[in-house]
């Protein structure tokens, strides 16, 4: 028999582990690109060679971790048509337009642009090569763009309707496709935060030099860049982050009571600032956590800015119920009323096949009228049953808090940096805070895994939020393929990652016993 | 003709010049290939760095080939990189390899030494090229796959696309795929050895070889494609006739004779390649082969892509089911999003102007010894 559940989890597990992967090289692209550009245009003004050095130091770390992003990025690109290529077809009318935007006007412009800021020192002026380093970054930042209104998409599909005829969906409004505010959100604190995680990478590398007492001038410059682009990107991250939570609770609200850990919600519902969840074997639904500090009312103030508002947990979502500020219950549709509706989508969607055959023009058009009026809740129709909706509540609850805690320190690392720098700069010599400077790039990597590790798995089991589960999305391909394939890929990615930071570390290392603001080269 | 088949016809063409792009900068991986022949550590080093500032170009052509192919005719997408999954898989795992090989072959720390990542970049060159030849193949020799859409609302197996059990390794094993393949890998060769004598300087023992290489592997080539060409246009094929696919037989010959400028096309490609190769090997001072030859490459793929979609003819014949075969017509995406791409599209010129505009200022002169020894960045 077909094993389509081992060809699901394995498919998924290695578009998890690419897209992880990729996630590892690309925000420290998109981050240090524009950190790069601003220490080239501090050279281009002032004049002095000094910001030349460190403008180069920088822009060779940047090409070690640029040529990674590539290589992931590539397979994940061809990924949609090798593991999911149902969902290539479903919904490829719409996604593929962003992938081939995101080639055209972002690839071609970094390709281009990249080899200018590498090679074009001495063969360009120094406005070009300024301007070409600028451009790298728009590039970086643009191609991101594109990726992202596409993800967004799939989490918040609009702009679009099913034709029956084709069985599948076709784009109607490239605009709401493009410029939707999920997907406009999404991006802004995607690119934030790599602002953010490349703001604490030159904090964290220059605190080393700090450590070593070596190019202690070029540390210290460094340092005081990425602290404004980091404590930039961070508050925006945040900001943006609550806006993204107030969106999930509208179009996926099954994530947000994930996330939370709320199985069964209610009026003035509080917020976990740190928790520990039941093992699930011993978690109900009214008490799911073993442990856990919360901010009363937090969560009905932070997502609805009323403090007696309703959040809907995860049982409350399945039957359908919310409740008034009175405690009146309300009902909606429950899940098991959206799988009748999703499958009375499928078999209008069936018929109307049947009757196409048949050249019966009246039936058809009766039949697609039934799945225009159904289609909200087609993938509603595959779910064996209401739970199967429930995506994996730990993964979401710890994904989110830890992405959550780390930024609020990160906020205050980016604060307490840039004091340092401008009022006590003796204190950023001391070992103490050169370690934190150098562990919180841990830091920063693991809150980032961790926020996209949220997006993906709240989000199960929908591959296209209520119209596709994964489980439907997929290719007709042996589990033993997906297998092989993804643990070479896990040896390649591990074994390039392992590469890349050996290299970073002797670069960095022998860089630091030269001079950094007078280059030989 | 309706707009809808005037986009898709459109596309198809995009499509094509893409593709005659990629194949153009596959000199790169041929270059690659080349890595291991007997050279000396500079001569390695200057081929490196050559080949190291256009390597990016070819990789984003890949990867827009394959996102145009998506946003235009994604059951293509669809079915063939699902179905073939061990021939893209084995492309992607090459050029994986590649993407980091410039960047850390040399680098101190590195793990895994110099000659570890040159031979990455050897399997790109050589694993790379074939296999994307193969895959071209399979737009004229087909593959063993079924469409069924109405699969999506079986919940138990929902594949609408169904490939033979091999998933690819039959097309890798299909001899009129292989020898296209290495019609392609030895072009790339050739390709390299103009782009070398173009692009490097300051040593003319190692011109002069690669002159030599031009011709040899040229020929290698020649002898190659005319074989498939004229495989190919014995061929029967698949061709959409009132709503069905009928095999007709050497269907590839009439769409080119019904179509003739592809026919005079193609031709003048013909020439233009050769006339590269043979002044590159017998004028010591010409530089300009690349240009002849490329062009003249271009022109050979973008016909052969023609000549496999227009004319209602299945650019992915189906060998087991004539029925679930793709064509343009069958395939593509809808007007709507036909239209918005091609708004988008608009745009290309404007990227090729930059592109050549930054690359005539950072090719005026040729690549030295001397050059690279001042370089902030080498490979």
């Amino acid at each position: 028999m077909y094993d389509l559940i081992g060809v699901v989890d394995w498919s998924r597990a290695q578009f998890a582990l690419t897209a992880m992967y990729h996630w590892l090289f690309v925000p420290l692209t998109i981050g240090l690109a524009l950190i790069i550009a601003i220490m080239e245009t501090l050279y281009v003004r002032t004049g002095q060679e000094r910001w030349k050095g460190i403008t180069k130091f920088w822009m060779t770390l940047f090409g070690i971790n640029f040529a990674c992003g590539i290589a992931t990025g590539l397979i994940l690109e061809f990924e949609f048509g090798t593991n999911w290529s149902n969902y290539s077809w479903f919904v490829g009318d719409i996604f593929g337009a962003p992938l081939a935007i995101e080639g055209l006007l972002a690839f071609f412009m970094e390709a281009t642009f990249v080899a200018v800021m590498f090679f074009g020192w001495n063969k360009v002026s120094r406005g070009f090569h300024l301007a070409s380093t600028w451009l790298t970054a728009l590039g970086v930042s643009l191609s991101a763009l594109w990726i992202l209104v596409a993800n967004a998409w799939m989490q918040h599909p609009v702009g679009m309707e099913f034709d029956p005829a084709q069985m599948r969906n076709v784009m109607s409004d490239f605009w709401t496709v493009a410029f939707n505010s999920f997907a406009i959100n999404k991006f802004m604190h995607t690119t934030f935060s790599a602002w953010t995680l490349a703001g604490v990478f030159v904090i964290g590398v220059s605190s080393w030099l700090l450590l070593r007492k070596r190019n202690i001038s070029a540390a210290l410059s460094s340092i005081k860049v990425g602290a404004w682009v980091g404590l930039a990107g961070i508050v925006l991250t945040l900001s943006t982050g609550h806006g993204s939570a107030a969106l999930v609770s509208r179009v996926q609200p099954m994530k947000l009571a994930a996330m939370e850990g709320l199985y069964r919600g209610k009026a003035g519902q509080d917020l976990v600032a740190i928790g520990v969840l039941k093992p699930e074997s011993n978690r109900t639904p009214d008490d799911p956590m073993a442990f856990s500090i919360d901010l009363p009312k937090g969560l009905s103030y932070l997502i609805y800015s009323d403090g007696e508002h309703f959040v809907p947990g995860v049982y409350d979502l399945i039957d359908g119920i919310s409740l008034t500020a009175d405690g009146d219950t309300l009902r909606g549709l429950s899940y098991a009323e959206k799988m009748e509706i999703g499958r009375r989508a499928q078999d209008a969607l069936r018929d109307y096949d049947n009757a196409r055959k048949a050249d019966d023009k009246e039936a058809m058009d009766v039949a697609a009228a039934a799945v225009k009026e159904n289609f909200a809740y087609f993938g509603y129709g595959y779910l064996p049953t209401p739970e199967a909706a429930i995506p994996n509540v730990a993964l979401s609850f710890y994904s989110f808090h830890i992405m959550v805690i780390a930024g609020g320190y990160l906020l205050l690392l980016f604060i307490a940096v840039l004091f340092f720098c401008y009022r006590k700069a003796e204190i950023l010599k001391r070992p103490w805070m050169c370690w934190i400077g150098i562990l919180s790039i841990a830091v920063v990597w693991i809150c980032s895994q961790a926020g996209w590790v949220l997006a993906e798995v709240g989000r199960q089991p929908w591959v296209i939020q209520d119209l596709m589960p994964t489980s439907a999305a997929i290719s007709g391909i042996p589990t033993y393929s997906v297998k092989l394939t993804f643990w070479m890929f896990a040896a390649i990615f591990t074994g390039l990652l392992i590469a890349e930071i050996s290299i970073m570390l002797r670069y960095i290392s022998s860089a630091s016993k030269s001079d950094i603001e007078n280059p030989k080269h | 003709m309706e707009t809808i088949e005037l986009l898709q016809a459109y596309w198809w063409l995009l499509i094509a010049v893409l593709g005659a792009a990629l194949v153009f900068l596959l000199f790169v991986q041929g270059g690659q290939s080349m890595l291991f022949s007997k050279t000396s550590y500079e001569e390695r080093q200057l081929m490196i760095n050559s080949l190291g500032r256009k390597w990016e170009f070819t990789f984003t052509t890949l990867v827009v080939f394959g996102g145009a192919f998506f946003a235009s005719f994604p059951l293509f997408y669809s079915t063939s990189f699902g179905g073939a999954y061990w021939l893209w898989m084995l492309i992607l795992l090459s050029f994986v390899l590649q993407a980091v090989s410039y960047e850390f072959r040399r680098k101190k720390g590195n793990i895994y030494g110099t000659r570890v990542y040159d031979a990455f970049l050897m399997f790109n060159g050589l694993v790379g090229c074939v296999l994307l030849g193969v895959a071209v193949g399979m737009l004229f020799f087909g593959g063993a796959f079924t469409i069924t859409k109405t699969n999506i609302l079986d919940a138990n197996a929902p594949v609408i696309s169904q490939w033979a059990a091999t998933h690819g390794l039959e097309a890798i094993a299909c001899w009129k795929n292989l020898l296209l393949g290495f019609a392609v890998f030895f072009l790339a060769r050739t390709m390299a050895s103009l782009y070398f004598i173009n692009n490097i300087g300051g040593d003319e023992i190692f011109t002069a070889r690669m002159r030599r290489y031009s011709l040899i592997n040229g020929l290698v080539f020649a002898v190659l494609f005319v074989a498939f060409l004229v495989v190919l246009l014995l061929s029967d094929g698949l061709r959409e006739t009132n709503g069905a696919f009928v095999t007709e037989k050497y269907l590839y010959f009439h769409n080119l004779i019904s179509m003739w400028w592809l026919g005079i096309i193609l031709l003048a490609g013909v020439v233009a390649v050769l006339y590269g190769i043979f002044r590159s090997a017998f004028d010591k001072r010409w530089r300009a082969g690349i240009w002849y030859a490329g062009f003249g490459v271009a022109a050979v793929v973008a016909v052969l892509f023609c000549i496999a979609g227009y004319g209602s003819t299945a650019y992915l014949p189906s060998t087991v089911d004539a029925a679930s075969s793709l064509s343009i017509a069958n395939s593509s995406s809808s007007l709507f999003t036909l239209t918005v791409m091609s708004w988008v599209s608009l745009i290309v010129p404007f990227v090729l102007a930059y592109i050549w505009y930054v690359w005539s200022k950072m090719n005026a002169k040729q690549l030295t010894e001397d050059e690279l020894k001042e370089e902030f960045h080498q490979y």
